[in-house]
């Protein structure tokens, strides 16, 4: 019997998983949480049961008939606390355990078939004082109130672009917090353009307008202000947030002298868009394109062999694209094809739903002139804590023209987070020193060959004694 | 002012009664629930700093919530470097605010001969 191996039981692996099943065979699926579900489905922990634990979700049914379907399968392993560290030719070792904890189980997994779910989180753009305890991404103030009912703040800014922030503020709202104000880059005639040319390609991707729908009412109830064209271009505060500023911007997202205005808040979440983690395809030797993300065809295939991906690692689409192309890459990775007829209601979601997803890039991509609103002491790195200032004193005084030699020079991106924060920021900024706006070395801050980091006692016992890993060996 | 747990009386979504347990945080003892992430339990009680930075001395605590970023460092029963947003809590636990090592970095041209 055939195996397919996932990597991450976010929406897309989850689909997978059940089209894979589908399709006979039999599936290993690998998640580091302590539950699947991923970002978008983070929930309470079973220690923490909710009668109305539905009222915090969309698609909360949709995913717990996955997650019912797929744990009463005996042939469908689900590995949870699996953290993969490393991919080498198609072995894939995996520490089992609790996170950033000690002997834990090594094992190497080796499958015919492997489909890469492994999502995205967001990307956030440096601000002066977004280092300031109080400062959350979107996505962490959201993982907060669903998996832990814990609220970021009592009066709380929301900026940055996206639909995201939407359901973020409803979260925030249903927690109890005052939402003083959605900031959201992108112009009203812009968003008005994007969301209004072509609407019978929206009529079709019902749930999601359904679901946009709901937060917009939501944020009339609950009078939440919900302005356009304006960003959140500094935070105050002595040891934690005390205010904030927020700027008219202009199209470029330049912010437009004279406009700012002060406000008091205990916290502040700001999401630009996301980014896909694609360290883990990128070791298995999947092909990136140009709007990197992983290329996919028909299929879901990568450009390896075997090798599948689904979700938002192809492109930033949401729930219900992720859902579709779970499914399609699940039915093939177990030896089936796209075009087969019981995946026909897939490829049509998929196709609608990636229409849905170049309206949002188009309507809320990132503006050229951000970095307008950055200071000479502004943090860009902050684990190691590297300013504008030095980025820029450094790349003019070194001349250096690529991203390698100038990631050592700076250090910018070097810390512990292996520049998943800054890694795209710093890209951007440095490139604006070199002719043409590129760093000519072809070096990108998506690769990162141990992709978390694991005590080097772990390290050290995994080559001491190969003959203690279990092998599965799943060919 | 700051972070906090939503009250279980008010929440709307009616949790059922959950398990209280405690850790001790840098020395305070700290309530939680059982299930939460030792970041969880924190910010459940307004504590939203809890590692310095390397260079500047300053203040960190949790960002990205997700794992990704690794500002949540923390100090757990002895062991460094440990995720606070990903560790789950267990009663008894003890957290110690997270400072580098020491260093002692020698300034060269003081000890220069004179």
């Amino acid at each position: 019997m055939k195996t397919v191996l996932i990597i991450g039981a976010g929406p897309a692996g989850l689909a997978a998983a059940a089209a894979a099943r589908e399709g006979g065979a039999r599936v290993v699926l690998l998640d580091s949480a302590e539950d699947v579900g991923g970002q978008y489905w983070r929930h309470l922990p079973a220690t923490r049961p909710a009668r109305n634990e539905s009222l915090l979700h969309h698609g909360w049914s949709t995913f717990r008939s996955l997650r019912e379907r797929l744990e009463g399968d005996e042939l469908c392993e689900i590995v949870t606390w699996a953290h993969v560290w490393a991919i080498e030719d198609r072995n894939i070792h995996v520490l089992v355990g609790e996170p950033d904890g000690t002997n834990r189980d090594a094992r190497v997994y080796n499958a015919a078939a492997v489909v890469m779910a492994t999502g995205a989180y967001d990307r956030t753009l440096p601000i002066p004082g977004w280092e300031l305890p109080g400062v959350f991404t979107a996505g962490g103030a959201q993982a907060l109130a669903k998996g832990e009912r814990i609220a970021v703040g009592h009066r709380v800014v929301v900026g940055g672009a996206g639909p995201f922030l939407l359901p973020v503020a409803e979260s925030l709202v249903v927690a109890g917090s005052t939402v003083v104000g959605v900031y959201e880059a992108s112009h009203a005639r812009r968003l008005l353009g994007t969301w209004t040319t072509r609407p019978w390609e929206l009529a079709r991707t019902a749930s999601k307008v359904t679901e946009m729908l709901g937060y917009v009412s939501n944020h009339v109830r609950h009078r939440i202000p919900y302005v356009t064209g304006r960003a959140v271009t500094a935070i105050q505060g002595a040891d934690r947030v005390e205010s904030v500023t927020v700027s008219a911007i202009d199209r470029s997202w330049a912010p437009i002298a004279g406009t700012q205005k002060t406000i008091d808040v205990d916290a502040v979440c700001l999401g630009h868009g996301f980014t896909p983690r694609l360290e883990l395809p990128i070791a298995a030797g999947c092909r990136v394109n140009a709007r990197r993300f992983i290329e996919v065809d028909e299929d879901q295939r990568t450009s390896v062999a075997g090798v599948f991906a689904a979700g938002e690692i192809t492109g930033i689409g949401g729930v219900d694209l992720a859902l579709a192309e779970g499914a399609i890459a699940g039915h093939v990775a177990a030896g089936g094809a796209a075009s087969d007829m019981q995946m026909r209601q897939h490829r049509v979601r998929r196709r609608r739903f990636r229409q849905f997803a170049a309206r949002i890039e188009s309507a809320h991509g990132i503006g050229e002139n951000w970095s307008k609103w950055l200071t000479d002491e502004t943090i860009i790195c902050r684990c190691e804590e590297v300013s504008f200032g030095r980025l820029n004193s450094v790349a003019e005084a070194s001349q250096a023209t690529g991203l390698r030699s100038l990631k050592l020079l700076t250090r910018a991106g070097l810390g512990i987070c292996q520049g998943r924060v800054c890694g795209r920021s710093v890209e951007e900024l440095l490139g604006a020193h070199v002719p043409g706006g590129r760093l000519i070395d072809g070096v990108s801050s998506d690769r990162r060959p141990i992709a978390t980091p694991i005590r080097l006692g772990e390290l050290a016992q995994e080559l001491d004694n190969p003959a203690h890993l279990e092998r599965t060996n799943t060919k | 002012m700051g972070t906090y747990r939503v009250a279980a009386q008010i929440d709307s979504i009616a949790p059922e009664p959950a398990t209280v347990i405690t850790i001790s945080v840098d020395g305070v003892a700290v309530d939680g629930l059982l299930g939460q992430t030792l970041a969880g339990v924190m910010l459940g009680s307004d504590i939203m700093a809890w590692r310095n930075t390397s260079f500047g001395d300053q203040p960190r605590g949790l960002f990205c919530g997700i794992g990704i970023c690794f500002e949540c460092l923390v100090v757990v029963n002895g062991q460094r470097d440990v995720r606070a947003c990903q560790r789950r809590a267990a009663s008894g636990d003890q957290i110690e605010f997270h400072r580098d090592l020491p260093v002692h970095v020698e300034d060269a041209e003081s000890e220069g001969p004179s």
